[in-house]
């Protein structure tokens, strides 16, 4: 499979579904962008916003298809990945629903791409100007399951009351010897407000900090969004005694060999087989394509 | 009292911390606070009497930034000498202050502790809260602290749940001390303990103000604690203060028809 | 040698193809057609336009077969459908009052102007399985009544008019502003996302479309005491009203067609003050269609949200306003709960790495239990290196 093919949709030429371009109307397209705007001026606050039903579950990605069906126009390029592959089922259905809605092009190469929306996890290739990303968000308050009112983690917000957070992390540590959050690891955006960065790994946290590209948040089922504009500072919370690190392998990846993208564990047999592979599938391909090409030389 | 504490507190004797003028919050006629003017002293420890109903918990809600007054005023002198109107101030200020510079005891200790995170992370909090970031620095101002409340260091990583209710009690106490207030807001300490915990805990209280320089703003029923940790004892009822003055005048030789009742129909054994 | 998983697109379509096919059944048997599903599972229908929050009998009963039955699939159906549908404007408030009355009883009242009218209900049925509709065995219809149905004026008029009961327009906010002439129009659920505290607009409107069983159960739940609020069913009315709009260029009213709608109007416990003498509260629901259930746990709940601007502890969920509204779509339910279905190996991968990692430690720390203790404070690493995962630190400064 090549990584820059584009596949234009014959949809677009038969398509009559009676939908406006990328579904949503061109009224709530202009009330999201307006929140998305107030969103990057205001780097990791969580905008409100009239999200409208979608025709996939809430919590199957409806914040993250408004937000792309808002940004995404008639020359962009779409890449969908779920678990940072593009053939997940999810990933699959919410890339033919732009396809079948837009008539847009879609790519699985993230240099490819001009929009990328994403579920737990952020591409290994690192992106660039021009780019934007858009994740998936089920939770948006870094505070919620510390503080379930709305009423108060709002207030909190507002005068950067986070010493729960970090009582969190303390715990954490007197309890395990080490700080026990994995994914969603909450982070400080522009030294200002703390986030949920979505359910990504750990390991990922480190690239949305300077990131060159436009981050967006979308929460569906919440009615929230929230942006990192290109090149803000964007710290993982820790002490200073405990300073935050992400996770790492032993083992490469069984394809391509490498030694330092998040790796997905597959059981082999049931005795314990085990093997490891890229979870970014674009990545892997990509490897592999210029080993082989290496090779071949 | 350290020396340098001594000499602030001179200094700072010229003025009262705390200034409440013509105080108003009302329910219904006779019921909350009907116009109350007091002064409270850096290091003073003022006790509020009276009987259930007579406004003193309303009083102390007032007082401690967490009920708006119909009426009146509460001005605070700040760290820096600077006069802050309770209620003229933003919310966040108001926050902020109830973080750092003054403390809130609860009757019940679950109302001012987290009871699912570990002692050390409850007095730990407002360390964190104000940027404190190194978890050694927290782990072992936990322990001065627990040893301070004389808490075995050893249950530091327990929950407040396995706690007795004095313990629990006294851990508030470390959780709302750790930033050295110098305002503190009691309302009945000791209601609901053992008799001898009391005892222990009142014992305890009168040794960290007098070391500390606390003003303490004492709410309770209970004269034998009034008089253990108080200076000055408001008396109130209906929503008026009745009668105030020293502790030891107002429970020896009260005036007030209201307060020689109140002193005399305490049990004495 | 492992090849990698692929084909999600082809598992999709495959996925749809079966689903058709099981949705279709056994093809020897004459297909259901949305007429009848429209006609004959009325109140299944009636549940899908409540909670889809669109009145379109024949869309949810296309709905209804589309999901093969399942009620909240056909909401989802539904209001996903009514996302996209442009609006013009908004009809006038409909006329309970002048009901077409098909049902109205009243617990409150033995008696009352215009009789207690039993309408077709279920109440009394017993509830035995009835054989003879497996048999297709055909019925006799209604006779019709010989008495026409009188004037049935509202019960809650009657103790209104005594000053009995708190009047119908109810809306604290407004009170609290200080705005008591013209109430402000009513707030848009559908277009401004739901802020706490809500006000009772937006209460009610999320209530309207919430899940019945949700509804049903914190309804129940204030009975037994979580939030008693002694309720009397002052009236339930089930009948058509006419949708009246108002166009600019006409400047009057016009009747654009007829809806189902069920009412309650619930008497609640009595509450004074200093200032005003003791009157009963009132709880109200409304809902498309003849759905009797949801409208009387509505209520119920109306009431129980409206403890705040009653001055009564919240002690219950059902008095909790941002554990009611927050909960009670179930499109927001049912999608969050199902979500979990998706892949989540990414961050199960994380939680192993961990959880490993802790193991590893926990087994070091024991074997070495005879030397010294732990010392657990502020010294990362240098005694719990783990043997196995030598490449567990990876120092991520973000400068």
């Amino acid at each position: 499979m090549t990584t820059a093919s584009l596949n234009h949709n014959p949809d677009t030429q038969t398509d009559n579904t009676g939908y406006n371009f990328a579904y949503l109307d061109e009224q709530t397209k202009r009330m999201i962008r307006r929140c998305l705007l107030k969103a990057v001026a205001v780097p990791g606050y969580q905008v409100p916003f009239g999200g409208r039903e979608m025709p996939l579950p809430y919590g199957w990605g409806t914040g993250g298809m408004q937000v792309t069906a808002t940004v995404i126009g008639q020359d962009d390029v779409l890449k969908v990945i779920d678990q940072g592959a593009d053939d997940t089922t999810n990933a699959v259905s919410i890339r033919r629903f732009f396809a079948r809605t837009a008539g847009i092009a879609t790519t699985e190469s993230t240099r490819e791409a001009s929009v990328i929306q994403t579920r737990h996890r952020i591409p290994e290739t690192p992106l660039s100007q021009g780019q934007i990303l858009v994740y998936q968000v089920p939770i948006p308050d870094p505070l919620r399951f510390i503080e379930p009112r709305e009423t108060e983690t709002r207030k909190m917000h507002a005068l950067q009351e986070y010493g729960v957070m970090h009582v969190k992390l303390y715990e954490d540590i007197a309890r395990f010897g080490h700080i026990a959050t994995t994914y969603a690891y909450p982070v400080k955006v522009n030294g200002h407000y703390v986030m949920d960065p979505s359910p990504i790994p750990k390991f990922d946290n480190p690239k949305m900090h300077g990131s060159p590209a436009l981050q967006l948040f979308g929460a569906g089922r919440e009615k929230r969004v929230y942006a990192i504009p290109p090149f803000t500072r964007v710290e993982s919370l820790d002490f200073e005694d405990h300073p935050f690190e992400i996770q790492g392998w032993d083992q490469t990846c069984e394809f391509c060999g490498s030694d330092h993208s998040f790796l997905d564990e597959v059981v082999t047999d049931d005795k314990g087989g085990r093997i490891f592979i890229c979870s970014d599938t674009d990545y892997c391909n990509q490897r592999l394509e210029t080993g082989a090409r290496q090779e071949a030389v | 009292m350290t020396n340098a504490a001594m000499a602030m507190t001179q200094e700072a004797l010229a003025e009262p911390l705390l200034k409440v003028s013509a105080l108003r919050k009302l329910y219904a006629p006779g019921k909350g606070v009907d116009g109350v003017d007091f002064e409270l002293w850096p290091g003073e420890v003022l006790g509020i009497v009276g009987e259930s109903g007579s406004g003193k918990t309303t009083l102390l809600q007032c007082l401690s930034g967490m009920l708006t007054p119909d009426s009146g005023q509460i001005e605070y002198t700040g760290k820096q000498g600077d006069k802050l109107d309770i209620y003229g101030i933003s919310e966040s200020q108001r926050r902020l202050l109830l973080r750092t510079d003054w403390g809130i005891v609860h009757q019940h200790p679950q109302d001012g502790l987290r009871m699912g995170v570990s002692a050390g992370a409850n007095i730990g909090e407002r360390l964190m809260a104000i940027g404190e970031r190194h978890y050694g620095t927290l782990r072992s101002t936990g322990e001065t602290w627990l040893r301070e409340v004389e808490i075995d260091t050893a249950r530091i990583d327990d929950l407040p749940r396995t706690f007795s209710g004095g313990m629990q009690q006294r851990l508030q106490i470390a959780r709302n001390l750790v930033t050295q207030p110098r305002l503190v807001f009691m309302d009945e300490p000791t209601g609901g303990l053992d008799v001898s915990v009391q005892a222990r805990l009142l014992d305890m209280l009168r040794n960290l103000v007098v070391d500390l320089g606390l003003s303490v703003v004492l709410v309770t029923h209970d004269l034998a604690v009034a008089r253990l940790l108080s200076h000055r004892l408001m008396v109130m009822r209906g929503g008026k203060v009745v009668e105030q003055g020293l502790t030891d005048q107002i429970l020896d030789d009260p005036q007030h028809p209201y307060s020689q009742l109140l002193v005399s129909s305490v049990l004495t054994p | 040698m492992y090849v990698a998983v692929k084909g999600g697109e082809k598992a999709i379509d495959q996925a749809h193809s079966w689903l058709d096919e099981t949705r279709r059944g056994d093809t020897s048997l004459p297909e259901l057609s949305v007429a009848q599903i429209r006609e004959q599972m009325g109140l299944a229908v009636d549940r899908v336009m409540a909670e889809g929050s669109l009145y379109d009998p024949e869309l949810a009963a296309l709905a209804l077969k589309q999901a093969s039955g399942d009620a909240i699939e056909a909401i989802f159906l539904l209001r996903a459908y009514r996302t996209t549908l442009p609006r013009f404007l908004a009809s006038l408030p409909v006329e309970t009052n002048t009901m077409a009355i098909r049902r109205r009883i009243s617990a409150a009242y033995k008696d009352l102007p215009g009789g207690q009218v039993l309408g077709p209900t279920y109440d009394y049925t017993h509830r035995l399985l009835d054989f003879t509709l497996l048999a297709n065995g055909e019925r006799a219809s209604a006779p019709p009544s010989e008495e026409t149905v009188e004037d049935c004026p509202r019960v809650l008029d009657f103790l209104n008019s005594e000053g009995l009961i708190e009047s119908p327009l109810v809306n604290s906010d407004h009170i609290q502003t200080g705005d008591s002439t013209e109430p402000e129009a009513p707030a848009d659920l559908t277009r401004q996302p739901l802020d706490y505290p809500a006000g009772r607009d937006l209460r009610l409107q999320a209530l309207a479309r919430g899940d019945e069983g949700f509804l049903l159960a914190l309804a129940y739940s204030t009975q037994r005491g979580y939030g008693r609020n002694h309720p009397f069913a002052g009236e339930i009315r089930q009948g058509e009203v006419a949708v009246e709009i108002a166009p600019e260029e006409l400047g009057f009213p016009v009747i654009v067609g007829d809806i189902q709608v069920s009412e309650c109007d619930m008497i609640n416990q009595f509450i004074g003050t200093e200032t005003e003498a003791p009157r009963f509260t009132r709880g109200y629901g409304l809902a498309f269609g003849n759905s009797e259930r949801k409208a009387l746990a509505m209520a119920l709940v109306d009431r129980a949200l409206r403890a705040r601007e009653l001055g009564e502890d919240i002690v219950s969920p059902a008095q909790d306003e941002e554990f009611v509204l927050a909960h009670c779509d179930n499109l927001d339910s049912s999608g969050f709960v199902s979500h979990l279905k998706l892949p989540h190996y990414v961050d199960f991968q994380s939680e192993l790495v961990l959880l490993r990692r802790l193991r590893n430690e926990f087994e070091e720390r024991k074997s070495d239990r005879h030397g010294s203790q732990v010392d657990r404070t502020s010294k990362p690493g240098n005694q719990d290196e783990p043997s196995m995962d030598n490449k567990q630190r990876r120092e991520a400064k973000q400068a």
